[in-house]
Parts: C-alpha cells; structure tokens; sequence
C-alpha cells in the first residue's frame, strides 16, 4: 500500500508528461516555421547599440533585411569593415572594403563669429534657432549650443571654442548628429578626405565680414589655385569636389581668410583644447 | 446545469468577480500588454483560447486521473503541466499563422503559463464543484472577463499617452491609479442580481 502510494502519483504526472510532451512533438513539426539560421547568427556580431544609423529598426531589424537581401552586408556604419566583413562570411559573400566615413562639421564661426543679441533661453540648437532665426548673426553658421553633442550616441561630437567638432577616431559615421543638426551643417565624408571648407554661408563678401571673422567670402582664390578642378565658388561658397581632390593642400596656403583646413589639423587643436 | 445556472455562472465570471479587477488575479499582463489596444485585444483572445482549452482538460484530468487514483493533492502540479503544454501549443500556432501577434505579444506569451489566471481558473472549477460544461463556460467566460479588463484598461491607456498629467505620474504611476479607479468602477457591479 504504501510503495502504491508513491508509485501511482509518480506513474500518473510521467504518463502525462510523456502524452503532453509527444503532442508538442508532434505539432511543433505540423506548425514547423522555417527560421533562417543566419538571422541570430548576424545579429550576435552586430555592435548592439540599435542606433538606426542603418535606416532600420535596430540590429535586429537590419539583420532580418540583410537575410532578406535588402540591406548590403556593410550596411552597418558603427561595425565598421570587421563587422562587415563577419556578416559577409554568415551569408557567403565576398564583401567590397568600403572607406571609413566620418562626419564633418562645416563651420568654424563659434568666437570668431557676432552674436546679435544675448540669448539665455533653453540651451539647444533648435530651441534657440526659432528665436529671432537664432542668436547667431550668420543665418548659416553652427549655433554652438551643443544638439548633436546630446545626439551624438559615442562621445564623438562636443561644443568647443563656440562651434562642434568631430572626434574622428570617435565617430561611427550612424548619421544621428546629421540629423540633429537644424542648421544642416554636418555632413558624412569619407575618412580619406582630409581638406575642408569649413563655412556653410552663402551671405556675400561684405555681408559676411560684418557676421564673421572666418567665413568665406567667394574671393574665388582657392578655385584659381587648384590644379586638379577640385574645388569651385558657387553661390559665394567655395565647394569642394571630393571625387577630384586629392588633399594636395594648396588651396589651404592660399586661402585669405584660413576657412580651408585640414580636418587632421582641427582634430589635434580640439584635443588641444580639450586638455 | 441549466440555461440560467450558466448564464448566472458566466455574467458572474465576467462582470461580478472579474480575474483582473476583483479577484485581482493575471495582473501581470494586464499592466504589461495593454499599452496598445490591439495587442491587449490579441493577448485576451490568446488567454480566452488558453483558459477555455485548460478548463476542459483540467476538468477531463481531475476527473479521470487524479480523482480516479485518489491523486487529488497534485492537482496544482499536474494543471501547471497541462497550462504549460497548452501555451507552447498556442505559440507555436501564433508563430505559424499569425507572426505579427506573436511579435507584438512576446515575452508575455510564454508567461500566459505562469499567468495565475488560468491556473486560477482550474482550481476554482474543483472548488465550486462545477461539471465538464459548467466548467467550460466558467473558463471562457472568466477570459472574456480578463479580455474585457485589458481591452477596457488598453484603451484608457491610449488616451492617457495624450493626456496631461503632473510629470511624477507620467507613464506607468498613472497606469497604476487608472488601473485602481476601474477596478472601482467594477465594484458596481456587486449588486447585480440573477434570480
């Protein structure tokens, strides 16, 4: 009677776990979805930050488009070439190396540049451009008060000397900063490119002057000094071809008002600064 | 059991002692899935399905098994085991047929298996003694009791996101008062009468 009394108990839950557990068995096969294999393979080497730097939503959102054949394989601009490269090997391609970009803020007014009156409202850019069209006499310029700083997801962004500039060994390329910017002054380049025009201002020549110490005045100097046809006036801003520079730097030495600049050069004096 | 004992037996499960707001059982859920209506509304079918099927087999398993062998104190294990294979059935099933529910529901699908709701259920069909089709209505209708409570509670929610509200409330403190004035609301109920 008593082994019984174990024996029932333990003979009656094993019966039933065994009829529940072939049941599941067997529906499992019938309701059988067939999940890619490589959907949790690449999003293990994705970075993980789910930025949406990619356009999707998330790492895993973009490792479902790249099973899917949507998205290229070096879609992810904060893995860089290494994740890139991992993603390829998951789904069986060759990768192209792509350069590196960087994102590049193309102003340099910050203390060189008049403010037309004190403003002492929420300290963001956006918040401060609605009032009067910002406290920044240039109507262009980087109002300094830091948005893409906040934006920006890897400490690579940050307000100095008036004006933000880019940590480029920082910065993943993810685009939030670009976005974030309601002047539209930073834009994505790629790593190679060392030489920039750093003002943004269509103003004319006396217009500028009296707004700012550093901007470009479309004195068309650096457009006659390039020998490759790089860089061009248009609208009373020098615009720089990327496809055709080839960082020779004349264009630097000849500038009047010191706005062309190596982006090497800015990054040395930020941290400069910094210290 | 007659047409009126079970119409008495399901308002009671649905309006009179709701699972949520009144028994105050599968709380879980119904603060994690009602921030939108449609999800709530996929959860509480997901439940009602669940607790109608668990209702019928507990009963069928009760009777047969454990009653039969004098087993009557494993009654919790073995209801957790067939609530547990149920919800694995059911996700499998969401998985196959409908992917955008099963990715809206998430993690609160598998956690239908520790949802005392249905497990409250089983056990409150041994208690009041009721048979294989008092049982089946109890079950279901206590679901549609639960789905009701989400839906209602989902939808208050929806509008809370537009509301104004003192910052130190926004977001789930809110929820949580909204959660207590409509269990009063449902207090209302008490009086109501099936002769």
């Amino acid at each position: 009677m008593y082994t019984l009394s174990i024996v029932a108990p333990v003979v009656a839950l094993g019966a039933m776990g065994l009829f529940f557990g072939l049941l599941l068995a067997v529906s499992s096969k019938i309701f059988h979805v067939e999940q890619d294999e490589r959907l949790p393979q690449i999003t293990e080497v994705l970075p993980g930050a789910n930025c949406g730097g990619c356009g999707y939503p998330g790492c895993s959102g973009f490792a479902s488009a790249v099973v899917a054949g949507e998205a290229p394989c070096n879609g992810c601009a904060v893995g860089g070439p290494e994740t890139a490269a991992k993603i390829a090997a998951i789904m069986g391609v060759e990768v192209s190396a792509q350069d590196r970009k960087v994102a590049h803020v193309n102003c340099r007014g910050g203390h060189n540049a008049k403010r037309k009156f004190e403003y002492e409202g929420i300290q963001d850019c956006l918040a401060a451009s609605k009032v009067g069209s910002g406290d920044l006499a240039c109507s262009y310029g980087c109002l300094g008060y830091g948005t893409c700083e906040k934006a920006c997801p890897y400490d690579a962004i940050h307000v100095v000397g008036g004006v933000a500039v880019v940590q480029a060994d920082k910065c993943r390329a993810c685009g939030i900063c670009v976005s974030a910017c309601p002047r539209h002054l930073i834009s994505l380049v790629s790593e190679k490119q060392d030489v920039f025009v750093s003002c943004s201002s269509h103003d004319r020549g006396p217009v500028l002057r009296e707004n700012c110490n550093i901007g470009c005045i479309g004195c068309t100097l650096c457009q006659k000094t390039c020998k490759h046809d790089a860089i061009h006036v248009v609208d009373n801003l020098a615009v720089i071809d990327y496809d055709k520079c080839v960082n020779c730097g004349e264009c630097v030495a000849v500038c009047p008002r010191k706005l062309i600049v190596r982006a090497s050069s800015i990054t040395s004096e930020t941290r400069q600064s910094a210290l | 059991m007659s047409f009126t004992e079970l119409f008495s037996l399901a308002l009671g499960a649905i309006l009179l002692e709701n699972f949520v707001l009144v028994k105050f059982l599968g709380c879980c859920p119904f603060l994690g899935v009602s921030k939108k209506t449609e999800t709530a509304l996929g959860m509480g079918l997901a439940v009602m399905f669940v607790m109608t099927v668990a209702s019928a087999v507990t009963y069928l398993v009760n009777k047969y098994i454990l009653l039969t062998f004098d087993l009557g104190y494993m009654q919790t294990v073995a209801f957790i085991l067939i609530i547990a294979s149920l919800v694995q059935f059911v996700e499998m099933f969401l998985m196959k047929s409908m992917p955008s529910l099963y990715q809206a529901l998430g993690i609160y699908l598998p956690l239908i298996t520790t949802n005392c709701a249905v497990l409250g259920v089983a056990l409150l069909n041994v208690q009041n003694n009721l048979n294989f089709i008092g049982s089946v209505v109890y079950g279901f209708s206590a679901a549609a009791g639960f789905t009701l409570a989400i839906v209602l509670f989902a939808s208050v929610r929806e509008r809370l996101e537009f509301s104004e509200c003192p910052p130190s409330f926004e977001g789930f403190p809110i929820a949580l008062v909204s959660a207590s004035l409509l269990a009063m609301a449902f207090m209302g109920f008490q009086g109501l009468k099936i002769f």
